[in-house]
């Protein structure tokens, strides 16, 4: 591991402008990052309202392309990228040999033979480094644009009201995980249909040179929508609600993604190796040894990430993410119990400072938006 | 200006001493750093805290901070307002908000506190 303080901290294009408009920045993942300009409720409160603009930035953008893009993909994650039709996403996760999680990822199918995959910030150079390494004997490249792209996300309900008078896409015609390229207020780029929050939302890549512009163009249309910028205080707490896993909190090196509930995302049946398979089918096989669950907290306080989780003198496991719910109004956590003590309305309790407070296990997400 | 007729501590939070009682709260900067408080923890009545002891917990949306007391006593009251409506600390730190009363111990800590001038000083030299 290099020390943080070697690293030096990226700037997005937009750091000077988020704080003209106030907000307080932090480092994420290797970038300084609005973490929010006011109050994280009342962008929270926004986002599941209105409509919210946020600047990702940070996020890795890895193209791999050429004629084996797709079974090289197929190799090197635990999805079925070539399954995918030519203009639509998947949810994904690259694994290690142990199938513990290398990171999660949304994989873009932008052409018969040319790929977008979407890696974490603080995940991008590993993702990007062990992706080059599987892509070896594929007639296939990888090209990482993590530091050429800028990422803009509009999410909320009137997400399609902002979008739709500034884009040449067709809003009505894009459905949930899928991209379209085109152009917002005359700025070339990808549109998709994908978002972190819960909502229905757009996520825009462009061209780094032109993330300035596009924010520009988008942050009066959010305004005029009655919306407003977004700081990853809200971006956590909309994710936590919509029952989404954050990479360091849910998953890391040491989980399968059986055990985050995400065995779905795992095509065992899909011809060929790839890397992972032999543990993950053993893990499929015989069930994982401990499960992801919702929690929601019945006495009083916040459960935090780290806080240990008891049934009587058992300890069950440890909580992963915590927070006090915008939208809900009740403490809500996501924590790795026993499979055994994983069914809802299996009442435990956490360890929040001295104490022992009652949660029960509830099926997640724990908010769904009306569609 | 920080209201004057307080006393403050480095760790941001505020002391008002009428006659044997102390009132304590924490600051709107330590508020405004936060953010939006949605938890505070508070000790019953009875419980005796020694000088910048830790009397408690304020959670914001992000974290969990410990609140420390700036003057020795036993605690008579704690506000009870702050269960249901903990935003009052964002919203009124001085009056609304406030955290915990005590039967001060020795009053000439207070003596000893930063005045309003001093702390304005801390919060300006971030």
């Amino acid at each position: 591991m290099t020390d943080a303080t070697d690293t030096p901290i990226h700037l997005t294009p937009l750091s000077e402008t988020h704080r003209e408009l106030g907000a307080r920045l932090i480092e994420f993942g290797g970038w300084l990052m609005p973490v929010q300009y006011g109050s994280i409720i009342e962008e929270h409160r926004t986002v599941r309202e209105r409509v919210g603009l946020f600047d990702l930035s940070h996020m890795g953008e890895l193209y791999v392309e050429g004629p084996e893009a797709g079974p090289a993909l197929a190799a090197a994650l635990v999805s079925d990228p070539p399954r995918l039709t030519v203009g639509r996403a998947g949810y994904s996760m690259i694994c290690m040999p142990s199938g513990g999680i290398i990171d999660d990822l949304i994989v873009y199918r932008l052409g018969e033979t040319s790929f977008l995959v979407v890696a974490n910030a603080g995940n991008a150079a590993i993702v990007s480094d062990a992706l080059a390494e599987r892509l070896t004997g594929f007639k296939a490249v990888l090209d990482d644009r993590s530091l050429a792209t800028g990422l803009l996300a509009v999410q909320g309900p009137l997400a399609v009201e902002v979008l739709a008078p500034l884009t040449d896409v067709d809003l009505a015609a894009l459905r949930y995980y899928a991209a379209a390229e085109g152009h917002v207020a005359g700025i070339p780029g990808l549109v998709a249909r994908t978002g972190y929050t819960g909502e229905d939302g757009f996520e825009i890549f462009v061209d780094t040179a032109q993330t300035e512009a596009l924010w520009q163009a988008l942050l009066p249309a959010v305004r005029a929508a009655g919306g407003q910028p977004i700081g990853l205080g809200a971006r956590d707490t909309l994710r936590l609600e919509a029952g989404m896993p954050l990479y360091g909190n849910e998953l890391d090196l040491d989980t399968n993604p059986f055990e985050a509930g995400l065995g779905r995302v795992v095509k065992l049946d899909k011809p060929g190796e790839f890397v992972g398979r032999a543990a993950l089918e053993k893990v499929a096989r015989d069930g994982p040894a401990r499960r992801l669950v919702g929690l929601i907290v019945e006495g009083r306080g916040i459960a935090r990430h780290g806080y240990p989780v008891w049934s009587g003198e058992r300890r069950i496991g440890v909580v992963t993410s915590g927070t006090q719910s915008p939208t809900l109004g009740v403490p809500i956590a996501m924590a790795y119990v026993a499979p055994a003590d994983a069914e809802p309305d299996t009442v435990v309790e956490i360890e929040i400072r001295e104490a022992r407070v009652p949660a029960r296990v509830v099926a997640m997400p724990f908010y769904r938006r009306e569609t | 200006m920080v209201p004057t007729d307080l006393r403050y501590t480095k760790d941001h939070e505020w002391v008002r001493v009428d006659g044997e009682s102390a009132t304590i709260g924490i600051t709107a900067y330590a508020a405004d750093q936060l953010g939006d408080i949605v938890f505070v923890e508070l000790p019953e009545a009875g419980r005796t805290l020694e000088q910048f002891a830790t009397f408690g917990v304020v959670e914001s949306v992000k974290a969990v901070s410990d609140l420390f007391t700036p003057v020795s006593g036993e605690v008579t009251e704690a506000n009870p307002d702050l269960a249901a409506s903990p935003e009052l600390v964002n919203s009124d730190p001085y009056k609304g908000g406030w955290m915990i009363r005590v039967r001060l111990a020795d009053p000439t800590q207070v003596d000893d506190l930063l005045d309003a001038a001093a702390y304005d000083a801390l919060v300006v030299a971030g």
